[in-house]
């Protein structure tokens, strides 16, 4: 395999995460109550760091 | 819908990560079968989730809401009657035959199995059909996104026809397959929000049930009659219709979905794809015929989120106007980039299969035969620009001519209905013989094709005259499910009979093709939780469950 498909996936969903997250904390957009950019920014930050972490993982192993 | 900057970042952001993968695997395509066949070197959960979302075409996305909006819970067996038993089954049973003959292509499957005409039979139609309705999403998308957002139709498609034309050229089926699976994951996370904020908003799971009509709230309640359903069928044309020909048709012939399994890295992976697939499968009816539900249920409720269309509700709107009302700027960026990711990566598959089997069952076959691989490795890169051409110019077909590209989906639908008599024979009988394959297909076409000539449906249009309506179906949906029943009766009893009355294929030239004459596969091998049989029972009693949870 050439290339780690986790690697795009999570470089890709950090990177939305992040910008989800910025951006809900410097202009919250309340949806029903709830500051949804900040909340799911979080989310996938931590979907994207886990699928980095898992492909560095293999990485070492290999 | 006001898109800002913001989201343009986020859109932008995955045109870049799907360019950058097709360019980090550009080094790898050095012969035609890491181009068309991805090496044969995926791994089962990558080629599982690709299995999936090959089927996730954005028109499928907007049409599962749509129907969820429409016909309410019982949309659901599409997938817990249709999609799962058949996933099961070709991961099970077929996986064997497809994978372990090494053919290159559900065509070329057939080219080995019984004889030239089947495969030309099924490749020319496949080939077709691919490119078209390629073409067909695309323009539904493209209007889609004029509509909504205001932009160019043109523009939305070239520039996504380029898009997907860059990644395939430079890094061929393992290109697309990586995509695939990325926009699953950006499925799940850009509609996930709309499920619960609408659940948010409606009052939860008793909140919309107070809301909708009864029905809707129930897959086989009302299913003992036609008129006692929103979907106006009753069981047994849809169990038989929709469960067993249609859905065992598409998921364990159509090379679209199978191409992703045949590019796994062993046996058992290959196996293992559809099962891996069906687990997610299962779960998807409540991120995307949900949200249509509640979108109805808002709707009764004087929050108008379908627009009026004459007597009813445009219910193809269900999923934009809930995205457009729960999603501000940022999170409308992840969302729009989910419709995206599903509208490309759907036609990316369908150009990946289109160019196998150009490449190797009709090009390699019957046109220049005996050329160096090298060759075929550049006629498959063409092929890439040639396909994405012709999926454009139907995109404009459709644009132009609405009329004909429905009767040409409706051409479509007869070839597609018998096609599983066919491979269920070829796989499980040995007497099966080419001739009897490829009548039974001609007949069980013709078949699909009179049926619908014989009847009609209450309150619908036709696309073509009638010969004589002989029996009025309640619904669209109930004719062309019994169009498909009668189909498949017709290619299995066809097959049959031609089968017997002609000479059978010598023992020594099925090895590996049917049951009988292929030895079993071991998965002894394998730790007990990722045998295929293991898997398929899990997913089937899952399954079940929910059946009976919504009944």
């Amino acid at each position: 395999m050439g290339l780690d498909l986790r690697l795009p996936i999570g470089l890709l969903f950090l990177s939305y995460g992040v910008i989800l997250t910025g951006y809900g904390a410097l202009k919250p957009l309340d949806v029903l109550g709830i500051n949804v950019n900040l909340i799911w920014g979080v989310v996938l930050a931590a979907f994207g760091a886990g699928m980095l972490l898992l492909a560095r993982r293999s990485r070492r192993t290999r | 819908m006001h898109v800002s900057g913001i989201d343009i970042l986020i859109l932008g952001l995955y045109g870049v990560m799907v360019l950058g993968i097709g360019f980090a695997l550009r080094g790898r395509m050095q012969d035609s079968a890491e181009f068309l066949l991805a090496g044969r070197s995926i791994p089962a959960w990558t080629a599982g989730l690709a299995f999936l979302s090959a089927n996730l075409g954005a028109q499928e996305m907007i049409g599962m809401a749509a129907s969820g909006a429409k016909y309410g819970i019982a949309t659901s067996h599409f997938y817990w009657v249709g999609a799962i038993p058949a996933m099961v089954f070709v991961g099970v049973f077929m996986m064997p035959f497809y994978y372990g003959s090494r053919a290159r292509s559900v065509p070329e499957y057939l080219k080995l199995r019984f004889d030239e005409k089947t495969r030309a039979f099924n490749a020319l139609t496949f080939a077709v059909m691919t490119v078209f309705s390629s073409g067909i999403s695309m323009y539904a998308m493209g209007a889609l996104l004029a509509l909504l957002l205001g932009w160019n139709i043109h523009a939305c498609i070239i520039v996504s026809a380029v898009i997907v034309l860059c990644y395939i050229a430079l890094g061929g089926l393992t290109s697309a397959i990586y995509n695939e699976v990325l926009q699953f994951f950006l499925i799940v996370f850009g509609f996930a929000p709309i499920v619960y904020l609408g659940l948010r908003e409606i009052g939860g799971w008793d909140g919309l049930r107070a809301r909708v009509p009864p029905a809707y709230m129930h897959s086989w309640t009302g299913m003992g009659s036609a008129a006692t359903n929103p979907l106006g069928v009753e069981w047994f044309g849809m169990l038989m219709g929709l469960g067993f020909v249609l859905s065992f048709g598409y998921w364990c012939t159509d090379f679209l979905v199978v191409q992703r399994a045949m590019a796994a890295d062993s046996m058992n992976a290959a196996r293992r794809t559809p099962l891996i697939a069906a687990f997610p499968k299962m779960f998807f009816p409540f991120l995307v015929i949900v949200p249509g539900i509640i979108a109805l249920g808002l709707t009764m409720n004087g929050v108008p989120i379908l627009p009026q269309s004459g007597s009813g509700y445009d219910y193809n709107m269900a999923l934009p106007m809930m995205m457009a009302r729960y999603y501000p700027a940022g999170l409308l960026g992840l969302g729009l980039t989910a419709l995206l990711a599903s509208f490309m990566s759907g036609m990316a598959g369908n150009v990946t299969a289109f160019n196998t089997v150009w490449t190797y069952d009709l090009y390699q076959s019957y046109i220049r035969p005996g050329q160096t691989d090298g060759h075929y490795l550049r006629v498959g890169r063409l092929t890439t620009v040639a396909g994405t051409a012709i999926s454009v110019g139907a995109a404009y077909m459709a644009m132009r001519f609405n009329n004909i590209m429905d009767m040409l989906q409706l051409v479509f639908s007869f070839v597609n209905a018998p096609l599983f008599a066919t491979f269920l024979l070829g796989m499980f009988w040995r007497r099966t013989t080419g001739h009897g394959a490829f009548w039974g297909l001609v007949s069980g076409t013709g078949a699909a094709a009179l049926h619908y000539e014989l009847t009609a449906t209450a309150g619908g249009g036709s696309l073509l005259g009638k010969l004589a309506v002989l029996r009025v179906y309640p619904s669209d949906m109930a004719q062309n499910f019994w169009g498909a029943i009668w189909a498949w009766t017709a290619c299995f009893v066809v097959t049959i009979g031609v089968s017997l009355l002609t000479a059978p294929k010598p023992d020594a030239d099925l090895q590996g093709l049917v049951v009988g004459s292929t030895p079993p596969v071991s998965d002894r091998a394998l730790a007990w939780y990722l045998r295929p049989a293991v898997l398929g029972v899990f997913v089937l009693l899952c399954t079940a469950v929910l059946n009976v949870i919504f009944w």
